[in-house]
Protein backbone atom coordinates (compact mmCIF):
# COMPACT_ATOMS: atom_id res chain seq x y z
CA UNK A 1 0.00 0.00 0.00
CA UNK A 2 1.82 2.88 -1.38
CA UNK A 3 -0.19 5.52 0.70
CA UNK A 4 1.08 3.77 3.96
CA UNK A 5 3.51 4.64 6.37
CA UNK A 6 5.27 2.95 9.72
CA UNK A 7 4.51 5.77 12.01
CA UNK A 8 4.85 5.33 16.03
CA UNK A 9 1.41 5.82 18.04
CA UNK A 10 2.46 9.11 19.26
CA UNK A 11 4.20 10.29 16.46
CA UNK A 12 0.58 9.51 13.87
CA UNK A 13 -0.67 11.96 16.78
CA UNK A 14 1.20 14.79 16.37
CA UNK A 15 1.03 14.58 12.63
CA UNK A 16 -3.11 13.71 12.49
CA UNK A 17 -3.38 16.73 14.72
CA UNK A 18 -1.38 19.02 12.45
CA UNK A 19 -3.83 17.68 9.52
CA UNK A 20 -6.53 18.93 11.51
CA UNK A 21 -5.25 22.42 11.52
CA UNK A 22 -3.64 22.40 15.07
CA UNK A 23 -0.79 24.89 15.15
CA UNK A 24 0.11 25.15 18.76
CA UNK A 25 1.37 22.70 20.86
CA UNK A 26 2.45 23.03 24.61
CA UNK A 27 4.14 20.31 26.51
CA UNK A 28 6.42 18.99 29.19
CA UNK A 29 8.63 15.73 28.20
CA UNK A 30 7.48 12.26 29.79
CA UNK A 31 8.00 8.96 28.55
CA UNK A 32 6.07 7.06 27.21
CA UNK A 33 4.40 10.25 25.08
CA UNK A 34 7.70 12.25 24.62
CA UNK A 35 7.42 11.65 20.97
CA UNK A 36 4.59 13.46 20.37
CA UNK A 37 5.87 16.90 21.82
CA UNK A 38 9.92 15.87 19.84
CA UNK A 39 7.70 15.49 16.51
CA UNK A 40 5.85 18.73 17.49
CA UNK A 41 9.20 20.49 17.78
CA UNK A 42 10.49 19.13 14.59
CA UNK A 43 7.25 20.09 12.52
CA UNK A 44 6.00 23.51 13.77
CA UNK A 45 8.67 25.41 12.96
CA UNK A 46 8.66 24.54 9.53
CA UNK A 47 5.07 25.37 8.95
CA UNK A 48 4.87 28.81 10.89
CA UNK A 49 3.28 26.79 14.08
CA UNK A 50 3.93 27.37 17.29
CA UNK A 51 5.36 24.41 19.78
CA UNK A 52 6.54 25.52 22.96
CA UNK A 53 8.11 23.52 26.08
CA UNK A 54 6.31 24.70 28.87
CA UNK A 55 8.75 25.24 32.30
CA UNK A 56 5.81 22.64 33.65
CA UNK A 57 2.35 20.54 32.57
CA UNK A 58 0.22 23.24 34.69
CA UNK A 59 1.90 25.90 32.77
CA UNK A 60 1.26 24.06 29.53
CA UNK A 61 -2.11 23.53 30.00
CA UNK A 62 -2.94 26.65 30.99
CA UNK A 63 -1.32 27.69 27.62
CA UNK A 64 -3.63 25.99 25.96
CA UNK A 65 -6.38 27.62 27.62
CA UNK A 66 -5.00 30.85 26.44
CA UNK A 67 -4.86 29.50 22.78
CA UNK A 68 -8.20 28.09 23.41
CA UNK A 69 -9.68 31.57 24.04
CA UNK A 70 -8.86 32.70 20.92
CA UNK A 71 -10.88 29.84 18.71
CA UNK A 72 -7.83 28.46 17.30
CA UNK A 73 -7.39 24.60 17.36
CA UNK A 74 -4.46 23.86 20.50
CA UNK A 75 -3.51 20.82 22.01
CA UNK A 76 -1.31 19.49 24.71
CA UNK A 77 0.35 16.00 25.56
CA UNK A 78 1.27 14.00 28.85
CA UNK A 79 1.32 10.94 30.55
CA UNK A 80 -0.32 10.52 33.68
CA UNK A 81 1.43 12.37 36.48
CA UNK A 82 1.61 14.90 34.18
CA UNK A 83 -2.60 14.91 33.97
CA UNK A 84 -2.79 14.93 37.05
CA UNK A 85 -1.07 18.11 37.15
CA UNK A 86 -3.16 19.21 34.17
CA UNK A 87 -6.47 18.43 35.96
CA UNK A 88 -6.88 22.26 37.40
CA UNK A 89 -6.65 23.43 34.29
CA UNK A 90 -8.94 20.94 32.47
CA UNK A 91 -11.79 22.16 34.90
CA UNK A 92 -11.04 25.95 34.10
CA UNK A 93 -11.47 24.23 30.56
CA UNK A 94 -14.16 23.03 31.13
CA UNK A 95 -15.81 25.97 32.77
CA UNK A 96 -15.36 28.52 30.42
CA UNK A 97 -16.36 26.10 27.73
CA UNK A 98 -13.06 25.88 25.49
CA UNK A 99 -12.46 22.91 23.37
CA UNK A 100 -9.16 21.60 23.29
CA UNK A 101 -7.46 18.45 22.68
CA UNK A 102 -5.21 16.74 25.05
CA UNK A 103 -3.72 12.76 24.93
CA UNK A 104 -2.99 10.97 28.61
CA UNK A 105 -0.46 8.07 26.96
CA UNK A 106 -0.67 5.98 30.04
CA UNK A 107 1.71 4.54 32.66
CA UNK A 108 1.36 2.57 35.91
CA UNK A 109 0.43 5.00 38.58
CA UNK A 110 -0.07 5.59 41.38
CA UNK A 111 1.96 8.56 42.18
CA UNK A 112 5.09 8.92 39.74
CA UNK A 113 4.41 4.54 39.22
CA UNK A 114 6.41 3.74 36.33
CA UNK A 115 6.59 3.80 32.73
CA UNK A 116 4.98 1.22 31.03
CA UNK A 117 1.32 0.52 29.88
CA UNK A 118 -1.51 1.04 32.13
CA UNK A 119 -5.33 1.64 31.77
CA UNK A 120 -5.35 3.37 35.12
CA UNK A 121 -6.65 6.79 34.48
CA UNK A 122 -10.15 5.51 33.51
CA UNK A 123 -11.29 6.73 36.77
CA UNK A 124 -9.94 9.91 36.55
CA UNK A 125 -10.44 10.98 32.40
CA UNK A 126 -14.13 9.50 32.33
CA UNK A 127 -15.29 10.53 36.30
CA UNK A 128 -13.01 13.09 37.60
CA UNK A 129 -10.94 15.21 35.68
CA UNK A 130 -10.30 17.76 37.76
CA UNK A 131 -13.22 19.69 40.33
CA UNK A 132 -16.62 20.82 39.86
CA UNK A 133 -19.24 19.40 37.75
CA UNK A 134 -17.95 18.43 34.21
CA UNK A 135 -17.30 16.10 31.66
CA UNK A 136 -14.51 15.38 28.77
CA UNK A 137 -15.05 13.53 25.36
CA UNK A 138 -12.91 10.63 26.01
CA UNK A 139 -11.77 8.45 23.17
CA UNK A 140 -9.38 4.88 23.64
CA UNK A 141 -7.76 4.20 20.25
CA UNK A 142 -6.87 0.43 19.51
CA UNK A 143 -4.54 0.90 16.77
CA UNK A 144 -1.81 3.61 15.48
CA UNK A 145 -4.58 4.59 12.57
CA UNK A 146 -6.96 4.91 15.26
CA UNK A 147 -3.98 7.37 17.11
CA UNK A 148 -4.52 9.35 14.32
CA UNK A 149 -7.93 9.17 13.25
CA UNK A 150 -9.71 9.84 16.83
CA UNK A 151 -7.18 12.63 16.70
CA UNK A 152 -9.03 14.57 13.89
CA UNK A 153 -12.53 13.57 15.63
CA UNK A 154 -11.66 14.58 18.88
CA UNK A 155 -10.73 18.35 17.45
CA UNK A 156 -13.94 18.02 15.41
CA UNK A 157 -15.84 16.84 18.61
CA UNK A 158 -14.21 19.32 20.94
CA UNK A 159 -15.25 22.54 18.64
CA UNK A 160 -18.69 21.01 18.03
CA UNK A 161 -19.24 20.89 21.42
CA UNK A 162 -16.94 23.54 23.12
CA UNK A 163 -15.52 20.90 25.15
CA UNK A 164 -12.08 19.33 25.77
CA UNK A 165 -11.40 15.92 23.97
CA UNK A 166 -8.86 13.64 25.66
CA UNK A 167 -7.46 10.93 23.99
CA UNK A 168 -6.57 8.13 26.51
CA UNK A 169 -4.18 6.03 24.97
CA UNK A 170 -1.60 3.60 27.02
CA UNK A 171 2.37 3.50 26.12
CA UNK A 172 2.01 0.49 23.99
CA UNK A 173 -0.33 2.38 21.72
CA UNK A 174 2.23 5.64 21.99
CA UNK A 175 5.39 3.43 21.26
CA UNK A 176 4.09 0.78 18.80
CA UNK A 177 4.67 1.55 15.18
CA UNK A 178 1.64 0.45 12.42
CA UNK A 179 0.98 0.97 8.89
CA UNK A 180 -1.11 4.38 9.01
CA UNK A 181 -2.45 6.31 6.18
CA UNK A 182 -3.10 10.60 7.27
CA UNK A 183 -5.00 11.64 4.12
CA UNK A 184 -7.52 13.77 5.71
CA UNK A 185 -8.63 16.50 4.11
CA UNK A 186 -10.01 18.13 7.24
CA UNK A 187 -13.05 21.38 7.18
CA UNK A 188 -12.98 23.78 10.09
CA UNK A 189 -16.68 24.51 10.21
CA UNK A 190 -17.68 25.28 13.31
CA UNK A 191 -18.28 28.81 14.09
CA UNK A 192 -16.99 30.29 17.13
CA UNK A 193 -18.46 33.61 17.62
CA UNK A 194 -17.25 33.71 21.10
CA UNK A 195 -13.63 33.97 20.58
CA UNK A 196 -11.90 36.44 21.98
CA UNK A 197 -10.29 37.52 18.77
CA UNK A 198 -10.13 41.76 18.75
CA UNK A 199 -13.31 43.87 18.76
CA UNK A 200 -12.09 45.37 16.22
CA UNK A 201 -14.42 48.56 17.62
CA UNK A 202 -17.07 46.98 16.00
CA UNK A 203 -18.67 44.56 18.69
CA UNK A 204 -19.01 44.07 22.49
CA UNK A 205 -16.22 42.43 24.52
CA UNK A 206 -16.03 38.79 24.68
CA UNK A 207 -15.20 37.34 28.23
CA UNK A 208 -14.30 34.28 28.43
CA UNK A 209 -14.26 33.26 32.21
CA UNK A 210 -15.00 30.10 34.59
CA UNK A 211 -15.70 32.57 37.56
CA UNK A 212 -19.32 33.01 38.27
CA UNK A 213 -20.01 34.57 41.74
CA UNK A 214 -23.74 34.54 41.56
CA UNK A 215 -24.99 31.01 42.23
CA UNK A 216 -28.42 31.19 40.38
CA UNK A 217 -26.21 31.81 37.70
CA UNK A 218 -23.36 29.37 37.88
CA UNK A 219 -26.58 26.76 37.95
CA UNK A 220 -27.91 27.79 34.73
CA UNK A 221 -24.79 27.60 32.98
CA UNK A 222 -24.27 24.09 34.75
CA UNK A 223 -28.12 22.54 33.59
CA UNK A 224 -27.20 23.78 30.01
CA UNK A 225 -23.80 22.10 30.04
CA UNK A 226 -25.36 18.61 31.33
CA UNK A 227 -28.02 19.34 28.64
CA UNK A 228 -25.13 19.35 25.75
CA UNK A 229 -23.47 16.31 27.29
CA UNK A 230 -26.84 14.24 27.58
CA UNK A 231 -27.21 15.24 23.55
CA UNK A 232 -23.83 13.51 23.45
CA UNK A 233 -24.49 10.56 25.12
CA UNK A 234 -26.95 10.04 22.80
CA UNK A 235 -25.19 11.13 19.46
CA UNK A 236 -21.70 10.68 19.77
CA UNK A 237 -21.21 6.87 21.79
CA UNK A 238 -18.82 4.58 19.11
CA UNK A 239 -17.56 1.70 19.91
CA UNK A 240 -16.74 -1.73 17.84
CA UNK A 241 -18.65 -5.09 18.24
CA UNK A 242 -16.74 -8.02 17.42
CA UNK A 243 -17.89 -11.68 16.85
CA UNK A 244 -20.97 -11.03 19.25
CA UNK A 245 -23.77 -12.36 17.46
CA UNK A 246 -23.46 -15.63 18.51
CA UNK A 247 -21.50 -14.95 22.21
CA UNK A 248 -22.59 -16.26 24.92
CA UNK A 249 -19.49 -15.01 26.47
CA UNK A 250 -18.65 -11.12 26.13
CA UNK A 251 -15.59 -9.51 26.65
CA UNK A 252 -15.27 -5.74 27.56
CA UNK A 253 -11.80 -4.05 26.50
CA UNK A 254 -10.45 -1.22 25.23
CA UNK A 255 -7.32 0.00 23.51
CA UNK A 256 -4.13 -2.19 23.91
CA UNK A 257 -6.52 -4.31 26.27
CA UNK A 258 -8.83 -5.14 23.30
CA UNK A 259 -6.32 -6.23 21.25
CA UNK A 260 -5.02 -8.52 23.66
CA UNK A 261 -8.61 -10.25 24.44
CA UNK A 262 -8.85 -10.69 20.29
CA UNK A 263 -6.14 -13.26 20.23
CA UNK A 264 -7.86 -15.00 23.14
CA UNK A 265 -11.29 -14.72 21.27
CA UNK A 266 -9.84 -16.43 18.23
CA UNK A 267 -8.05 -18.99 20.34
CA UNK A 268 -11.32 -20.06 21.84
CA UNK A 269 -13.60 -19.55 19.07
CA UNK A 270 -10.94 -22.85 17.30
CA UNK A 271 -12.31 -24.64 20.12
CA UNK A 272 -16.09 -23.73 19.62
CA UNK A 273 -16.42 -21.31 22.65
CA UNK A 274 -18.89 -18.13 21.09
CA UNK A 275 -17.02 -15.83 22.96
CA UNK A 276 -17.46 -12.03 21.15
CA UNK A 277 -15.74 -8.28 22.04
CA UNK A 278 -17.32 -5.10 22.98
CA UNK A 279 -14.73 -2.24 22.33
CA UNK A 280 -15.27 0.95 23.81
CA UNK A 281 -14.00 3.59 21.55
CA UNK A 282 -15.36 6.44 23.42
CA UNK A 283 -15.56 6.13 27.03
CA UNK A 284 -17.35 8.81 27.80
CA UNK A 285 -19.47 8.85 26.90
CA UNK A 286 -19.73 5.19 27.67
CA UNK A 287 -21.21 2.38 25.21
CA UNK A 288 -24.51 2.09 27.28
CA UNK A 289 -26.78 0.26 24.69
CA UNK A 290 -24.51 -2.27 23.55
CA UNK A 291 -23.61 -4.00 26.85
CA UNK A 292 -27.29 -3.54 28.00
CA UNK A 293 -28.18 -5.77 24.77
CA UNK A 294 -25.44 -7.88 25.50
CA UNK A 295 -26.52 -8.87 28.76
CA UNK A 296 -29.88 -10.38 27.60
CA UNK A 297 -28.00 -12.40 25.14
CA UNK A 298 -24.67 -13.58 27.38
CA UNK A 299 -23.96 -15.99 30.74
CA UNK A 300 -20.92 -13.34 31.73
CA UNK A 301 -19.47 -10.39 30.53
CA UNK A 302 -15.24 -10.25 31.21
CA UNK A 303 -14.03 -6.72 31.50
CA UNK A 304 -10.43 -7.10 30.65
CA UNK A 305 -8.52 -4.10 31.91
CA UNK A 306 -4.53 -2.65 32.77
CA UNK A 307 -5.77 -1.55 35.74
CA UNK A 308 -7.49 -2.81 39.48
CA UNK A 309 -11.02 -2.80 37.67
CA UNK A 310 -12.23 0.86 36.70
CA UNK A 311 -14.07 0.70 33.39
CA UNK A 312 -15.86 -2.56 34.96
CA UNK A 313 -18.02 -0.32 37.25
CA UNK A 314 -19.26 1.34 33.79
CA UNK A 315 -20.12 -2.54 32.39
CA UNK A 316 -22.02 -3.41 35.16
CA UNK A 317 -23.98 -0.06 35.42
CA UNK A 318 -24.90 -0.26 31.82
CA UNK A 319 -25.51 -4.24 31.72
CA UNK A 320 -28.10 -3.55 34.91
CA UNK A 321 -25.49 -6.38 36.57
CA UNK A 322 -28.37 -9.30 35.08
CA UNK A 323 -24.87 -11.29 34.51
CA UNK A 324 -21.61 -11.67 36.42
CA UNK A 325 -19.43 -9.25 35.50
CA UNK A 326 -15.83 -10.19 35.81
CA UNK A 327 -12.81 -8.73 36.25
CA UNK A 328 -9.37 -10.45 33.99
CA UNK A 329 -6.61 -7.53 35.12
CA UNK A 330 -2.98 -6.96 35.44
CA UNK A 331 -1.75 -3.51 36.83
CA UNK A 332 0.85 -1.15 37.70
CA UNK A 333 2.25 -1.67 33.80
CA UNK A 334 2.09 -5.12 33.18
CA UNK A 335 -0.42 -6.51 30.21
CA UNK A 336 -3.17 -9.56 30.27
CA UNK A 337 -1.40 -12.44 27.78
CA UNK A 338 -3.61 -13.66 25.50
CA UNK A 339 -3.57 -16.81 27.75
CA UNK A 340 -4.46 -15.42 31.05
CA UNK A 341 -7.84 -13.87 29.13
CA UNK A 342 -8.52 -17.02 27.60
CA UNK A 343 -8.65 -18.57 31.24
CA UNK A 344 -10.59 -16.50 31.93
CA UNK A 345 -13.14 -17.14 29.20
CA UNK A 346 -12.90 -21.04 29.59
CA UNK A 347 -13.52 -19.88 33.41
CA UNK A 348 -16.52 -18.42 32.33
CA UNK A 349 -17.81 -21.16 29.69
CA UNK A 350 -17.13 -23.85 32.82
CA UNK A 351 -19.44 -21.88 35.00
CA UNK A 352 -22.60 -22.67 32.32
CA UNK A 353 -25.67 -24.07 32.94
CA UNK B 1 0.33 -16.94 7.90
CA UNK B 2 1.39 -14.95 10.79
CA UNK B 3 4.98 -14.60 11.70
CA UNK B 4 6.40 -13.49 15.15
CA UNK B 5 9.74 -12.05 15.17
CA UNK B 6 11.43 -10.95 18.10
CA UNK B 7 14.93 -9.29 18.29
CA UNK B 8 16.57 -8.55 21.15
CA UNK B 9 20.38 -6.92 22.36
CA UNK B 10 21.69 -4.03 24.06
CA UNK B 11 20.94 -0.30 23.25
CA UNK B 12 22.92 0.78 20.82
CA UNK B 13 23.36 -2.44 18.58
CA UNK B 14 20.79 -1.56 15.97
CA UNK B 15 17.63 -3.97 17.21
CA UNK B 16 14.75 -1.65 16.54
CA UNK B 17 16.72 -0.28 13.45
CA UNK B 18 16.78 -4.26 12.16
CA UNK B 19 13.16 -4.65 13.40
CA UNK B 20 11.84 -1.63 11.52
CA UNK B 21 13.38 -3.20 8.08
CA UNK B 22 11.68 -6.50 8.76
CA UNK B 23 8.74 -4.15 9.50
CA UNK B 24 8.75 -2.57 6.51
CA UNK B 25 9.78 -5.03 4.08
CA UNK B 26 6.18 -6.60 5.46
CA UNK B 27 4.19 -3.71 4.64
CA UNK B 28 6.08 -3.57 0.84
CA UNK B 29 3.93 -6.82 0.81
CA UNK B 30 1.01 -5.37 1.94
CA UNK B 31 0.95 -7.68 4.87
CA UNK B 32 -0.15 -6.07 8.40
CA UNK B 33 2.41 -5.24 10.73
CA UNK B 34 3.39 -4.37 13.88
CA UNK B 35 5.97 -2.71 15.49
CA UNK B 36 6.66 -2.83 19.80
CA UNK B 37 10.06 -1.61 21.04
CA UNK B 38 10.78 -2.15 24.86
CA UNK B 39 10.95 1.67 26.07
CA UNK B 40 12.62 3.24 28.84
CA UNK B 41 15.63 3.40 31.15
CA UNK B 42 16.15 -0.43 29.73
CA UNK B 43 17.62 1.19 26.13
CA UNK B 44 20.52 2.97 28.15
CA UNK B 45 23.08 0.01 28.10
CA UNK B 46 20.83 -2.77 28.86
CA UNK B 47 18.59 -4.75 27.16
CA UNK B 48 17.02 -3.01 23.83
CA UNK B 49 14.26 -5.69 22.35
CA UNK B 50 11.58 -5.42 19.47
CA UNK B 51 8.76 -7.48 18.56
CA UNK B 52 7.41 -7.63 14.68
CA UNK B 53 4.41 -9.22 13.67
CA UNK B 54 3.73 -9.88 9.65
CA UNK B 55 0.76 -11.46 9.09
CA UNK B 56 -2.23 -11.73 6.19
CA UNK B 57 -4.88 -11.20 8.99
CA UNK B 58 -4.86 -7.67 11.27
CA UNK B 59 -2.69 -8.05 13.83
CA UNK B 60 -3.69 -8.77 17.39
CA UNK B 61 -1.48 -7.97 20.55
CA UNK B 62 1.63 -6.50 19.67
CA UNK B 63 3.40 -7.72 21.81
CA UNK B 64 4.74 -11.29 21.52
CA UNK B 65 5.22 -14.02 24.22
CA UNK B 66 6.24 -17.26 21.88
CA UNK B 67 8.04 -15.99 18.70
CA UNK B 68 8.36 -18.13 15.51
CA UNK B 69 11.60 -16.32 15.24
CA UNK B 70 14.46 -15.23 17.48
CA UNK B 71 17.28 -12.74 16.96
CA UNK B 72 19.94 -12.58 19.88
CA UNK B 73 23.05 -10.62 19.97
CA UNK B 74 24.18 -10.92 23.28
CA UNK B 75 24.01 -13.66 25.94
CA UNK B 76 21.41 -12.53 28.17
CA UNK B 77 19.17 -12.03 25.05
CA UNK B 78 19.43 -15.58 24.25
CA UNK B 79 19.61 -17.31 27.55
CA UNK B 80 15.97 -15.51 28.40
CA UNK B 81 14.47 -15.73 24.89
CA UNK B 82 15.52 -19.16 23.42
CA UNK B 83 13.58 -21.14 25.92
CA UNK B 84 10.59 -19.26 24.21
CA UNK B 85 10.89 -19.51 20.71
CA UNK B 86 7.86 -21.85 19.28
CA UNK B 87 8.87 -25.95 18.36
CA UNK B 88 9.94 -25.39 14.64
CA UNK B 89 11.44 -22.01 15.11
CA UNK B 90 14.27 -19.94 13.74
CA UNK B 91 17.42 -18.92 16.47
CA UNK B 92 19.83 -16.57 14.70
CA UNK B 93 22.53 -15.54 17.19
CA UNK B 94 25.75 -13.42 17.27
CA UNK B 95 28.44 -16.03 18.17
CA UNK B 96 31.18 -13.47 18.40
CA UNK B 97 28.88 -11.97 21.48
CA UNK B 98 26.90 -15.28 22.74
CA UNK B 99 29.66 -18.35 23.35
CA UNK B 100 26.31 -20.54 24.71
CA UNK B 101 24.93 -22.80 22.08
CA UNK B 102 21.28 -23.57 22.62
CA UNK B 103 20.56 -27.95 23.77
CA UNK B 104 16.84 -27.53 21.57
CA UNK B 105 16.39 -29.98 19.39
CA UNK B 106 12.96 -28.82 18.08
CA UNK B 107 14.23 -25.36 17.11
CA UNK B 108 16.92 -24.47 14.53
CA UNK B 109 19.65 -22.43 15.65
CA UNK B 110 22.45 -20.66 13.17
CA UNK B 111 25.50 -19.00 14.88
CA UNK B 112 27.01 -16.60 12.97
CA UNK B 113 29.96 -14.37 14.10
CA UNK B 114 28.43 -11.22 12.93
CA UNK B 115 30.32 -8.63 15.24
CA UNK B 116 33.38 -9.94 13.70
CA UNK B 117 32.32 -10.17 10.47
CA UNK B 118 31.23 -6.27 10.86
CA UNK B 119 34.63 -5.43 12.65
CA UNK B 120 36.09 -7.01 9.47
CA UNK B 121 34.31 -5.12 7.29
CA UNK B 122 35.32 -1.69 9.69
CA UNK B 123 31.99 -1.32 11.25
CA UNK B 124 31.36 -2.59 13.65
CA UNK B 125 27.91 -1.35 14.10
CA UNK B 126 27.06 -3.49 10.71
CA UNK B 127 26.55 -6.64 12.99
CA UNK B 128 22.44 -6.32 13.14
CA UNK B 129 22.78 -6.28 9.22
CA UNK B 130 25.03 -9.28 8.80
CA UNK B 131 22.47 -11.00 11.21
CA UNK B 132 19.39 -9.82 8.98
CA UNK B 133 21.39 -11.36 5.56
CA UNK B 134 21.83 -14.15 7.55
CA UNK B 135 17.55 -14.33 8.30
CA UNK B 136 17.02 -13.72 4.85
CA UNK B 137 18.89 -16.72 3.43
CA UNK B 138 17.77 -19.08 6.22
CA UNK B 139 14.23 -18.19 5.01
CA UNK B 140 14.87 -18.48 1.91
CA UNK B 141 14.01 -14.58 0.79
CA UNK B 142 17.35 -12.80 -0.25
CA UNK B 143 15.94 -10.68 -2.69
CA UNK B 144 18.21 -8.13 -3.68
CA UNK B 145 15.51 -6.00 -5.13
CA UNK B 146 13.48 -5.98 -2.67
CA UNK B 147 16.38 -5.59 0.36
CA UNK B 148 17.23 -2.46 -1.69
CA UNK B 149 13.74 -1.17 -2.07
CA UNK B 150 12.83 -1.72 1.92
CA UNK B 151 16.14 -0.31 2.67
CA UNK B 152 15.34 3.13 0.92
CA UNK B 153 12.12 3.09 3.28
CA UNK B 154 14.59 2.92 6.31
CA UNK B 155 17.34 4.61 5.36
CA UNK B 156 16.51 8.77 5.54
CA UNK B 157 17.48 10.77 2.17
CA UNK B 158 20.32 12.41 4.32
CA UNK B 159 22.22 9.08 4.93
CA UNK B 160 21.78 7.54 1.32
CA UNK B 161 25.64 6.54 1.84
CA UNK B 162 24.58 4.11 4.38
CA UNK B 163 22.42 2.31 1.28
CA UNK B 164 25.22 0.73 -0.07
CA UNK B 165 27.12 -0.63 3.37
CA UNK B 166 23.95 -1.79 4.75
CA UNK B 167 23.08 -3.70 1.44
CA UNK B 168 27.15 -5.56 1.58
CA UNK B 169 26.89 -6.08 5.40
CA UNK B 170 23.29 -8.30 4.12
CA UNK B 171 24.88 -10.11 1.29
CA UNK B 172 28.06 -10.84 4.07
CA UNK B 173 25.18 -12.18 6.53
CA UNK B 174 23.40 -14.02 3.70
CA UNK B 175 26.79 -15.96 2.25
CA UNK B 176 28.27 -16.80 5.78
Amino acid sequence: MADKILMKGNEAIAEAAIKAGCMHYFGYPITPQTEVAAYMAKRMPKIGGCFLQAESEIAAINMVYGVACTGKRVMTSSSSPGISLKSEGLSYLAGADLPSLVVNVQRGGPGLGGIQPSQADYFQATKGGGHGDFKMLVLAPSSVQEMADLTVKGFDLADKYRMTAMILADGTMGQMMEPVSLDYDVKQTVEKPWATTGTKMERDHNIVTSLFLNPDELEVLNFERYDRYKYIEENEVMYEEYLMDDAEICIAAFGIAARVAKNAINEARKNGVKVGLIRPITLWPFPVAPFKKAAEQVKEIISVELSMGQMIEDVKLASECKVPVTLCNRSGGMIPSPEQVLEAIYKAQGGAK
Amino acid sequence: MTREILLSGFGGQGILFTGKFLAYQGLLADKNVSWLPSYGPEMRGGTASCSVIISDEPVGSPIISEPDILIAMNLPSFEKFVPTVKKGGIVIADSSLIEAKTDRDDIDAYYIPATGLASDMGKQSLANMIILGKLLSVLGEFDEENIKATLQKVIPPKKAEMLEINMNAIKIGAQN
